[in-house]
């Protein structure tokens, strides 16, 4: 154990020290990559909260827009700081996340039925955004307002993208606790049971309903304060990128490739499918468009039939099995 | 509610006239809606790519008609070839690996497959709106204006469906799908090869595809993004007609499409698919079998 405890050390000291190390000019684009994997890192850590159980969401844009477009909107229009349309925005999403999960919990919804009755959600927020033009642009997006100085903390703008970073590092963090606090709590071992048969999960006295609710609305607030923090970042909005089943299922690949039952599975994926696109895109720039996903889509589809618990996960076990076989020669 | 009095009240030919657009958009995805319906609703594996099978049919008829030169009949058939080709494959390399996991790994490795056809057309053929430039007759009835094109897939919904139905009831490879879906196990003890029965039915799905893909590539523009945009509607209408069954989806595809093509009209296209989503989203609680299922 305490082998990890100095490896995890070493890991936060280099990632907090990363915006300072000179790289000969690329540091600005370094940090800016950076953010995006640990803002979606989040955010998919968010959405294997409930995908790890079974419960398959392909509509977690839903919850990515409406948080994201609840605090620009409360900005623009009203001058409400993030700070509190934050809060707004979680309360928004996880009432839209219990609205749905409800009757599905109710009406015994599971499974790829789940999954199609999410991905209808996501398109219908992703819709919504773009008939409400009036406010929100339609599919042009919208721009945050600029708060007019390069650094404020009123309206969390800050022209040095290097505040984000510690930013996104600690909400990162932060998501990678509650994961680790729910991988440890009774709640796992309820929510599993569910996975495994509602039925039987019931009749030892399990609440199914409350805990599928509560498991829904967690995932739904993180990944509300993800679209937040990503908006107001980027300091665009559009309704294509942050709702609608596109973005819902580059969450759901990019956690399903790195693997869902780990800690540290949706980071792995996120890295690498980012990662991956962004390299391509550096080699070939715009000769190639399309050529990053190829090469992910068919990562994707062997991993699933062959690595189901994801690149990171199969070799978290490999190496488990390995330490054990070595314990008990 | 005001916008849809007023409509009627001052400009009922308007009205008419998407309820008809509505009729003939019923029929495209009647016909989309058909091979899924085989796959999803008689087989129970969920096929998340299907409409982007579609959409590479549509590119061979494409390709084939518009720069290579032939008759679009036989461009219609290797549509349907390549269909076949597609459904089989689909079935052989993806989902038997992972027939025995659970549903929602087929909707991922699919949904995989998705990402990957979706992105190899952007990369191969750039995100262009390509169309066969083929002029068919607008024909007027009574002041309203209806495509000839979509007539005829409407016309052709309606034979494959009934062609369709007599395969499922009336043949034994027909009976035989019908009873896989009902028990995977079961099959093997009767004498019967499931591998077999699974190849044949995801070869008639993909044929299925093509036939769709013939058809809609005489009215709609192809592009790497065709998948996406009907393929959650064409799923959502297999749910609504209950799994499987034929005729509820036959039915399920016109209310969507009519609530579409009005709600277009009277809001915006937005505000119609919107409804349409809503619906189905609370029918699928109200009514789990779909919409002609007895209440339990």
């Amino acid at each position: 154990m305490t082998g990890a405890r100095v490896l995890a050390a070493l890991v936060l000291l280099v990632l907090g020290m990363l915006p300072w190390v000179p790289m000969a000019g690329m540091r600005e684009y370094v940090v800016f990559v950076m953010v995006q994997i640990l803002i979606w890192s989040f955010i998919g850590q968010a959405w294997s909260l409930m995908g790890r159980f079974g419960l398959v969401s392909l509509g977690h844009g839903a919850f990515l827009g409406v948080g994201a477009y609840t605090t620009t909107l409360l900005w623009n229009f009203y001058g409400l700081t993030p700070w509190l349309g934050v809060f707004v925005a979680i309360a928004a999403a996880v009432a839209l996340a219990l609205v749905v999960a409800y009757p599905c919990s109710r009406f015994g919804i599971v499974g790829h039925y789940f999954a199609l009755v999410t991905l209808a959600v996501g398109e219908v927020i992703r819709l919504l955004l773009i008939a409400e033009r009036d406010w929100t642009g339609g599919s042009l997006g919208l721009t945050v307002k600029p708060a007019g100085t390069d650094a404020s903390l009123f309206a969390l703008q800050y022209a040095d993208k290097r505040v984000f970073y510690y930013g996104a590092l600690v909400v990162w963090l932060a998501g990678l606790w509650v994961w680790r606090r729910l991988d440890r709590s009774m709640a796992r071992a309820a929510m599993e049971a569910i996975g495994e048969d509602e039925t039987a999960a019931a009749s030892v006295g399990i609440r199914v309903t409350r805990f599928k609710l509560g498991i829904t609305a967690l995932s739904a607030a993180l990944t509300a304060v993800g679209g937040v923090l990503y908006a107001q970042y980027i300091t665009y909005v559009n309704p294509e990128t942050l709702a609608g089943v596109g973005v819902s299922l580059r969450i759901v690949f990019a956690v399903v490739l790195g693997g869902m039952y780990s800690l540290f599975g949706p980071t792995v994926g996120t890295a690498l499918t980012i990662a991956l696109s962004e390299y391509l895109r550096i080699v070939f720039g715009v000769k190639l468009i399309g050529m990053a996903e190829t090469i992910y889509g068919l990562v994707l589809v062997l991993c699933i039939i062959f690595l189901p618990a994801g690149i990171y996960g199969s070799a978290r076990d490999l190496f488990r099995r390995r330490a054990a076989v070595r314990v008990a020669g | 509610m005001s916008n849809l009095v007023d409509l009627v009240a001052h400009n009922p030919l308007l009205l008419m006239e998407a309820a008809v657009n509505g009729l003939l958009l019923g029929g495209v995805l009647a016909l989309l809606a058909l091979g899924l319906n085989l796959i999803f609703g008689v087989l129970d594996i969920v096929w998340i790519v299907y409409v982007d099978l579609v959409m590479l049919a549509m590119y061979l008829v494409y390709f084939l008609v518009q720069v290579y030169g032939w008759p679009l009949w036989l461009g219609a058939l290797a549509g349907v070839a390549l269909g076949t080709l597609l459904g089989v494959a689909v079935h052989l390399l993806i989902i038997t690996p992972i027939l025995a996991s659970p549903p929602v790994n087929q909707l991922l490795a699919t949904g995989g497959l998705l990402f990957f056809i979706q992105s190899l057309a952007t990369f191969l053929w750039t995100t262009d709106h390509r169309s066969i430039r083929l002029s068919l007759p607008t024909i007027e009835i009574g002041g309203m204006f209806v495509s000839f094109a979509r007539l005829i897939a409407f016309v052709l919904a309606v034979l494959v469906m009934i062609g369709l139905y007599v395969f499922l009831t009336r043949t034994y490879v027909g009976t035989a799908i019908r009873a896989v879906s009902q028990d995977r196990g079961a099959m093997a003890l009767m004498g019967a090869d499931p591998q077999r029965i699974y190849v044949v039915t995801s070869a008639v799905g993909g044929a299925l595809a093509g036939v769709a893909a013939a058809l809609l590539s005489i009215q709609y523009s192809v592009h790497p993004h065709f998948g996406a945009a009907f393929g959650p509607i064409t799923f959502m209408i297999c749910v609504l007609g209950g799994l499987g069954n034929m005729v509820g989806a036959f039915i399920a595809s016109f209310i969507l499409s009519e609530i579409i093509s009005i709600g277009g009209v009277v809001w915006s296209t937005e505000m119609g698919y919107v409804i349409a989503f809503a619906l189905f989203i609370v029918l699928m609680f109200v009514r789990p079998g779909g919409i002609l299922a007895r209440r339990q």
